[in-house]
């Protein structure tokens, strides 16, 4: 019932591990060919996956594990699904119903363990229940404001011993479970005769609307009111980094243009955003002079952080077009904004060409001038995917973004690791787009054992590994705030990568110095078929800059090693 | 501020569960929890107080009304209300105590619903403060248990928690 359930809703790939209790639906999926199972070498890699798919397509990824550590291992995954909004469904094997609850082989209460990371969870209670209830948990993960649904299934609800007939369910219904689309009109009102008076607004536009597909009408708004444009890092792509008014990402590593903006704006739009701590540094001293406009189809979003003058529960596309509409019946003139591009364009001269120094011929690589090289071998339209840590950072620095859902990246939980699978996830359904996964040794080695899972499926991502064996940023911390005394940062005893790689049968290249990083990466882009791994030893005293002083307001940051705000 | 917020929750094992653990996992603060079935088998009714300013108090009913097992949703407090609560103490009963104790009882109409001869078990019921009063009036006399029900609560006139 399981597998023809998932054919029916379309899931082509699950990911996922087999076990004990999960058997019987490994079975029939064995003894089907629609959906293409493809088996993991660690559960945690097989909810990455998923997430990765997810964060592509827009639609929701799906994994099968078995029970207690199999579902255990799911955890971390589920996690930063959850943190970051990601529509998956999770399927998980549990000991059969007559021995729940007796600390059965195998058995973990996985509702309990992930109640405080899933959108929602079920458990089911009769074979004849299991439709409804995949139905439910696919519509819940991708409705409103998305996120991961856990499903145990005991083992005996997938070997009934009667036979029960199976009926596709096209529609749910959840009588406490209506996600709002539209927003108030009046709301929307109060909000654009704030837009239209506003002398220094931004718009500061996150990961809903990328979920909520808004990108279009975000850009058409930005672009009616000539507003500049800030989108989180969950929101990188949601609006063209190559459009004049696009000022990057804010927050804690986050562009000087783009918070010398925000901090000094007398208007706020934030569009599927949460203002989180990484943004707002301190939320006493945010945005003083600024009114705030949040848009969020998720009501508990909204002055949670961050008190909102114009709260507007509602899709983000819906109540972006209805401001459209709106503004094109209004008949007074907009404030005029030339002054504050004059203020922004002079923060923006301000830091041109100051932003790192690029190593000569035979030094060691920037890892930035690295982030920029990829994006001229893959022509700026890669799906860029990340690991934690500063070469996250610089990913997201240095590659512009000009679509939506090309930026993949742990952005809410942080999880390292994260990267190699969420490639692999992409990858598989995109084998025409180059798929780039920006990771560092540190992170890499927490999931490295998916290039087995690479080989099997032949998955032929691009690994591009800024190594400066050690963990960077928490050795910039450490720099920063604890006197260069970098406790445990260091990753001593690395392994020679090229013959890590080639055990599994891949290709890898050395680069050691900034003249030998072209002839590679065109040998590495060369292909879209071929898995490549470049270790790219980069100057490990290197920092990430702009940097927020902690406690600071947006605006106060060290610029460099030398300079700050 | 006080705030008395009562629910109703879909009647599934795990739907109690969600709303205790979302108290603790987002710093809420539960004074006290009451919860039992409704006259329609599929929905309860739990009654939480809690403490908060208006922000705090926003987004816990916010974040109940996001779990899928909240049906609906009213702050009692916001409006014109009665609120309950049933205690039991058991209360040493010998000597000159044992018509104190009854006296007591008498004055907030609380009854006596058990009787040993050292001991009373007073039944009364009414809003926090007259139990908090009833208790502090007993106390010099001898408490040996004390059993609170948790506050219960509706709201006065016509508006009604219902589907």
């Amino acid at each position: 019932m399981i597998a023809r359930f998932l054919r029916d809703e379309g899931v082509e790939y699950i990911y996922g591990y087999p076990g004990g209790a999960a058997l019987h639906i490994y079975d029939a999926l064995f003894r089907q060919d629609d959906i293409k199972h493809i088996l993991v070498r660690h559960e945690q890699a097989a909810t990455h996956m998923a997430d990765g798919y997810a964060r592509a397509s827009g639609k929701p990824g799906v994994v099968l594990v078995t029970s207690g550590p199999g579902a255990t291992n799911a955890v971390t995954g589920i996690a930063t699904a959850y943190m970051d909004s990601i529509p998956m469904v999770v399927l998980c094997g549990q000991v059969a119903s007559h021995l729940i609850g007796e600390d059965a082989f195998q058995e973990t209460d996985i509702v309990g363990v992930t109640r405080p990371i899933v959108k929602h969870s079920f458990s089911i209670r009769h074979p004849s229940d299991i439709p409804t209830v995949l139905k439910k948990a696919f519509y819940i993960a991708s409705s409103g404001r998305p996120g991961p649904v856990v499903i145990d299934i005991p083992k005996d609800m997938t070997a009934p011993t009667e036979r029960y007939e199976y009926v596709y369910p096209r529609k749910v219904k959840l009588r406490s479970y209506n996600p709002v689309s539209r927003g108030h009109t009046g709301q929307i009102r109060k909000a654009v005769e704030l837009m239209m008076s506003a002398r220094r607004p931004v718009i500061f536009a996150g990961g809903g609307v990328i979920t909520g597909r808004a990108s279009e009408a975000l850009t058409a708004l930005a672009h009616r009111l000539n507003i500049p444009v800030i989108t989180s890092l969950m929101g990188l792509g949601a609006f063209p980094q190559n459009d004049p008014q696009s000022l990057g990402w804010p927050g804690m590593h986050g562009s000087y243009e783009s918070n010398m903006a925000m901090h000094h704006s007398d208007l706020v739009l934030g569009v599927g955003v949460r203002f989180d701590d990484r943004v707002t540094n301190n939320v006493n001293r945010f945005c003083p002079d600024a009114r705030i406009v949040h848009i969020d189809v998720d009501p508990s979003s909204i002055s949670k952080t961050v008190h909102a003058d114009v709260p507007i529960v509602g899709a983000a596309d819906h109540v972006l077009n209805e401001m459209l509409n709106q503004i094109g019946q209004r008949t007074e003139a907009q404030e005029p904004l030339d002054e504050w591009w004059e203020t922004i364009n002079a923060w923006r001269d301000e830091r041109r060409g100051k932003l790192y120094e690029p190593a000569a011929a035979g030094e060691p690589l920037k890892p930035q001038q690295v982030v920029e090289a990829v994006h001229r071998a893959t022509h700026g339209d890669a799906y860029v995917v990340t690991d934690v840590g500063q070469h996250q950072m610089f990913a997201a620095q240095y590659y512009r973004f000009n679509q939506p859902n090309r930026w993949i990246s742990s952005s809410g939980l942080g999880t390292m690791g994260y990267g190699l699978p969420a490639a692999m996830g992409i990858k598989l359904s995109y084998p025409d787009e180059h798929v780039v996964l920006f990771t560092g040794e540190g992170s890499f080695q927490m999931m490295m054992q998916e290039l087995s899972t690479c080989k099997q499926f032949g998955i032929p991502v691009k690994i591009v590994n800024l190594n400066n064996a050690s963990l960077g940023m928490v050795r910039q911390w450490q720099d920063l705030n604890y006197k260069s005394r970098h406790a445990h940062s260091y990753m001593e005893s690395l392994p020679d990568f090229e013959k890590l790689i080639g055990a599994y049968g891949f290709k890898a290249i050395t680069v050691n110095t900034a003249d030998e990083l072209e002839p590679a990466l065109e040998e590495a882009f060369r292909s879209k078929d071929e898995l490549v791994f470049l270790d790219i030893h980069v100057d490990p005293r290197e920092h990430v800059y702009p940097m927020q002083v902690p406690q600071g307001a947006m605006c106060d940051m060290l610029l460099s090693k030398t300079e700050r705000t | 501020m006080r705030h008395i917020i009562s629910m109703l929750l879909e009647n599934e094992p795990g739907a109690l569960s969600r709303v205790v653990g979302l108290f603790s996992q987002r710093n809420f603060n539960i004074e006290t929890l009451n919860v039992a079935p409704t006259d329609d088998p599929t929905l309860s009714r739990l009654t939480v107080t809690t403490h908060g300013d208006e922000r705090i108090i926003e987004q816990i009913t916010k974040h109940l009304n996001r779990l899928i097992d909240v049906v609906k949703l009213v702050d009692l407090t916001e409006g014109a209300h009665i609120e309950r609560e049933l205690m039991l103490v058991k209360v040493k009963a010998q000597g000159s105590a044992r018509d104190e104790v009854k006296r007591t009882a008498d004055i907030f109409r609380a009854q006596i619903v058990d009787v040993t001869p050292s001991v009373y078990t007073v039944q009364i019921t009414g809003d926090a403060n007259k139990m908090d009063a009833f208790l502090q009036a007993v106390t010099p006399l001898g408490v040996l248990e004390v059993a609170r029900t948790g506050v219960s609560g509706i709201a006065r006139g016509d508006k009604v928690l219902s589907l």
